[in-house]
């Protein structure tokens, strides 16, 4: 690692001057458990770390049933998967939170982290794009919000201006008849990344599918919203044909590279079989709710 | 458990006792290697090729020897000129010009990750930012990583100098020209055309292996101080500490007396930690800079430039009668031995069809550099691939004819008396009685049940090693003993030594301190590898044992003052005699122990030993897997490993290396695999990306000992830690195609691998 600067803040405001102050080599420091990795590797030039974790609003979680979910982008892991309401609202995210890393890097991750990241695998993101989540993030002109399914724009690049970073990512609440869900494929059954990931949030009228958002992870340049799934069980009753309809849109969107964790014909498949196991998944949770 | 009726009444051998090491180990007191701190300790960091073969046309490190806090930067030029020849690393050997061409690269480099240049400085940072100033101009070059292509003639050729040895006659392997297969061997006997012409079925098959790495948790390092009066200490987790003092010296062209090597705690090795890397160059760099100096490695460089076994190409082809008699094998193996020369190819030769006995065979071995690490030993080096490719074909013979696998294979079982495949005639060996007990096993008398859901089993033998080994023992006046070792524990020698000791004494186990110790302190030591330390080592001990008792026999008969003959040691460490006035007479071992100073002094011994009986290890395994037909994903329902352990000294540590092996043998058959792109770059060099199982991914290995003991051995001791990484690749290949009716034949098999078969073709 390069001999670096270390600066803590304790508002916002004071971050982003910090920020400013940094220029080009300043980046945020949330847990860290991606930027130190990459400093200490060299895989990126970082002349000054703004430590955001002492600034009370990024590490705070509120859940109101009219206002919805607002997670802190610093708050660690464990806070998000050990919370009652993200357990009984928000399931799909207790889900993919649950398997980030192993339980030290739990202690530290956060939402905000994985998604300024920007991994087109990242697990986090496909259920915070179902889920509707959006990144309010603060910057030299204010505040903005950006809906999380617009916010990476390739692998490692987001929409994120010099200086601003994520404050909050605020989940809406759930329709009635809501269910989310999501799942990944990795050798493994732990600390590995995806293969293929997916969510899906469904909302269901009796055996009819009134809303649906479907995204997919790790088969393109970023996280996607596979449109043409929900459209094919949108104001249809959920069978086995629609569901596959479901699946083959999502193997149809899919986009994905050959590396060392997969090939182009098993992510395509895999997106299939993710997509329509998160829909049953899905499913099965909005009858209950 | 299944134990052989001949099996004495031990009273230490076959109990658990506590670990002497294990409180420092769970404390986080143990010192490995990387724990070294010396005073004015500098640090040293090594510049990697980013290429997998070029020629280095200029090194420049001008700019890095300005940098503040750079204190010196070596590169080959300023090791001393090596002559090819044999260096001898205990399990295995070296070209002391090809191995320092490894620890630091000549004029090509051939490898991504192959060594470069090592810097000095006053901390790792410094060493680390140093790196990124050296400026070396590379003329890039074709490469070959695999196997098979490098064997091609239009293969680029990495070493313009090698030619073929040929060790095999009436072959036309060419001796005399430019090439990447250094070695050709064969095994042959019988009439291998008889044989075919004899049977009434032959299946021939081709199988390849990917390249697996050890994944020791330890990363390799090395501490070394040249003091100024020329003497030369270095620290390193090693499993042979004379083997490092040996290459070190080779390499830097020293006598062996100035250089002493301090073995830490070692953090895994399984092969990997016997040639050296980083301690020469640790040795050289502090030369240089007048400071001690520490070096390790990152986990990249580990995967990148360290030991991984060799992938491979094998052919077998085997005959059988319609009664399941196998009457001719066939056997090619074709080893990537990485850079330079000297894959384990030689040792799968031996061991592919040791699980029979065949009549009339032919097993030819190939050795071939290839763009990629140098390999190293691996548990039982050579014998897993090569036994997978037989395992799996002796499978489809079984299918083929309709026949129990496990009947076929105990009809074909060898017993004493019959010849392996260099025609010497078989010790007593366990092969029939692994057999049996698996046979009788619930496991394999366990249903299975469900879709998709298989079972395998394969059976897997090593030779185990003999070699020698040196002990110390000093007997103190409060009835311990002090046990002197130069064997580093990696798998549990310490207590395995200390108990065959105290067996031999007829002490408790805890009246015995086993202590590891450096090169100047202790004889001749090799490595700690080949599954021979506890055999050799409990020789040793066996020794000393009897030599103790005999003096104490002696100072019992010189203090009653009696002939030696009247004085009995029992087996109970009591000693009984009549004294000179016909009193009868006794000594608990705490009671003489406390007479020694005042009666002549204390007793201490040493003893090397160095014998060739050790007695060949036989596994088999029974794997149940279930095979998600959407994903590709295989779970492993059930486990178990059948192994004869001639006798277990220490339980728990026999079931933990089976249990190890075991667990590495099922991470190459489904997992683990080095990755190259097409710039023969290794893009996986992680443990998050090179997916060993974790601890989730495997089910408990279940573990059934038989004992057979060896008759080489006092305690009728038998290497356990290699053999058990044999069978699983087979077993679990096995039990895919029970499983969902598909014969692989590459391992690993990847979910990738499964979807690729399962998948409609496009």
């Amino acid at each position: 690692m390069q001999a670096l600067r270390y600066a803590r803040a304790t508002s916002i405001d004071e971050a982003m001057r910090m920020l400013q102050e940094g220029g080009e080599t300043a980046r945020v420091l949330a847990g860290g458990t991606d930027v130190i990795v990459q400093a200490r590797e060299r895989r990126r030039v970082i002349g000054l770390f703004v430590d955001i974790k002492h600034i009370p609003e990024v590490m705070a979680l509120e859940y109101d049933p009219q206002r919805g979910l607002r997670i802190g982008s610093a708050v660690p892991l464990y806070r998000v998967y050990g919370d009652a309401n993200v357990q009984r609202v928000y399931p799909a995210l207790r889900a993919a939170a649950h398997v980030i890393g192993g339980k030290a890097i739990q202690g530290r991750a956060s939402l905000g982290g994985n998604l300024s990241n920007a991994s087109p695998a990242a697990d986090s993101i496909p259920t915070m794009m179902a889920s509707e989540a959006v990144a309010e993030i603060a910057g030299p002109n204010g505040r903005r919000d950006v809906r999380v399914n617009e916010f990476c724009t390739g692998p490692g690049r987001n929409v994120l201006q010099p200086g601003e970073f994520v404050v909050t990512l605020r989940f809406p609440q759930p329709a009635p008849h809501t269910g989310q869900a999501w799942e990944r494929f990795i050798p493994r059954n732990e600390m590995d990344i995806a293969v293929v990931n997916a969510a899906c949030a469904l909302t269901l009228s009796g055996d009819t599918v009134t809303a649906a958002r479907i995204a997919i992870g790790a088969v393109a340049p970023t996280a996607i919203m596979v449109p043409a799934a929900a459209e094919a069980l949108v104001g249809r009753r959920l069978t086995d044909d629609t569901i596959a309809a479901a699946g083959a849109a999502a193997k149809d969107a899919a986009i994905p590279i050959e590396d060392m964790r997969g090939t182009v014909r098993q992510r395509k498949h895999l997106a299939d079989v993710l997509v329509q196991r998160v829909v049953r998944a899905a499913a099965e949770k909005a009858r209950g709710n | 458990m299944v134990a052989t009726p001949q099996k004495p009444a031990y009273k230490v051998i076959g109990t658990r006792p506590v670990r002497p090491d294990g409180v420092d180990k769970v404390t986080g007191r143990a010192a490995y290697g990387a724990d070294v701190v010396l005073e004015g300790m500098l640090f040293g960091s090594v510049l990697r090729s980013p290429h997998a073969h070029a020629r280095i046309k200029r090194i420049d490190t001008s700019k890095a020897l300005a940098l503040p806090g750079v204190k010196a930067i070596i590169t080959n030029a300023d090791f001393p000129a090596q002559e090819s020849g044999t260096l001898d690393l205990g399990e295995g050997s070296a070209n002391p010009k090809w191995l320092v061409d490894n620890v630091l690269a000549g004029d090509k480099v051939l490898y991504h990750g192959h060594a470069v240049a090592a810097v000095a400085a006053v901390d790792w940072h410094t060493a680390e930012e140093a790196l990124g100033l050296i400026d070396v101009e590379y003329e890039l070059l074709p490469f070959v990583i695999n196997v098979r292509e490098a064997m091609l003639d239009a293969a680029p050729i990495l070493h313009h100098d090698l030619r073929t040895n040929v060790r095999a006659r009436n072959v036309d392997t060419p001796k005399d020209r430019e090439t990447n297969v250094a070695m050709h061997m064969r095994v042959e006997k019988g009439d291998l055309a008889a044989g075919f012409a004899e049977a009434d079925i032959v299946i021939e098959r081709e199988f390849t292996t990917s390249q697996f790495h050890q994944g020791y948790i330890e990363p390799q390092n090395g501490t070394a101080h040249w003091n100024h009066d020329g003497q030369i200490t270095v620290w390193t987790s090693t499993q042979g500490a004379f083997s490092v003092r040996d290459q070190v010296a080779t390499l830097l062209n020293q006598p062996v007396a100035r250089i002493k090597v301090v073995p830490m705690e070692i953090g895994g090795g399984f092969g990997g930690k016997i040639p050296v890397y980083l301690e020469p160059v640790a040795a050289l760099l502090s030369k240089k800079t007048g400071h001690p100096l520490k070096m390790w490695m990152s986990r990249e460089a580990v995967f990148q430039a360290t030991g991984p076994t060799s992938a491979t190409w094998n052919r077998v082809k085997i005959g059988a009668k319609r009664d399941g008699t196998l009457v001719a094998a066939d056997v090619s193996l074709c080893f990537a031995a990485g850079a330079y020369p000297g894959s384990a190819v030689g040792a799968g030769v031996l061991c592919a069809l040791a699980p029979y006995a065949i009549p009339n065979q032919r097993i030819d071995g190939f050795d071939v550099v290839t763009n990629t690490p140098k390999t190293a030993a691996y548990r039982a080096p050579g014998a897993p691939a090569a036994e997978y490719a037989v395992e799996a074909t002796v499978d489809e013979i079984a299918r083929a004819l309709d026949m129990d696998p496990l009947d076929l294979r105990l009809k074909n079982a060898p017993e004493e008396g019959d010849t392996n495949s260099s025609g010497a005639p078989w010790p007593r060996i366990g092969a029939k009685a692994v057999i049996t007990a698996i046979k009788e096993s619930a496991h394999y008398n366990s249903e299975i049940q469900g879709d998709n859901v298989g079972r395998g089993i394969a059976l897997g033998f090593w030779f185990n090693g003999g070699m020698e080994s040196s002990s110390s023992v000093a007997v103190n006046p409060d009835g311990s003993v002090s046990l002197i070792l130069g064997s580093t524990d990696i798998g549990g020698t310490r207590a395995s030594l200390a108990m065959q000791l105290a067996e031999a004494l007829g002490v408790p186990y805890e009246a015995i301190k086993p202590q590891v110790v450096d090169t100047d302190s202790i004889g001749y030591t090799a490595v700690t590898g080949g599954s021979r330390t506890t055999f050799a080592g409990g020789w040793v001990a066996y020794d000393l044992g009897q030599e103790i008792r005999k003096r104490l026999t002696e100072r019992a008969a010189r203090i009653w003052g009696v002939d030696i003959s009247t004085v009995t040691y029992h087996d109970d460490a009591m000693i009984t005699g009549t004294d000179k006035d016909g009193k009868e007479q006794r000594f608990t071992f705490e009671e003489i122990c406390r007479r020694l100073p005042s009666t002549g002094g204390h007793i201490a011994v040493s003893a090397m030993s160095r014998r060739n009986t050790a007695g060949p290890a036989y596994a088999g395994h029974i794997a149940d897997v279930k095979v998600d037909r959407e994903t590709g994903k295989v779970t492993v329902l059930r486990y178990t490993a059948v192994q004869d352990v001639g006798t277990a000294i220490h339980p728990s540590y026999v079931e933990g290396q089976i249990q190890g092996g075991a667990a590495q043998g099922i991470g190459m058959a489904l997992q683990e695999e080095y990755w190259y792109d097409d710039q023969g770059h290794l893009r996986n060099g992680s443990f998050l990306d090179y997916r060993m199982p974790v601890a989730n991914d495997l089910q408990p290995i279940e573990v059934i000992l038989v004992e057979v003991p060896n008759p080489g051995h006092p305690f009728g001791v038998r290497g356990v830690g290699e053999v058990p990484i044999v069978p699983p690749q087979a077993a679990i290949r096995n039990a895919l195609r029970d499983a969902i009716g598909v014969n692989f034949y590459h391992t690993p098999v990847t979910p990738t691998r499964i979807l690729d078969e399962l998948l409609p073709r496009a």
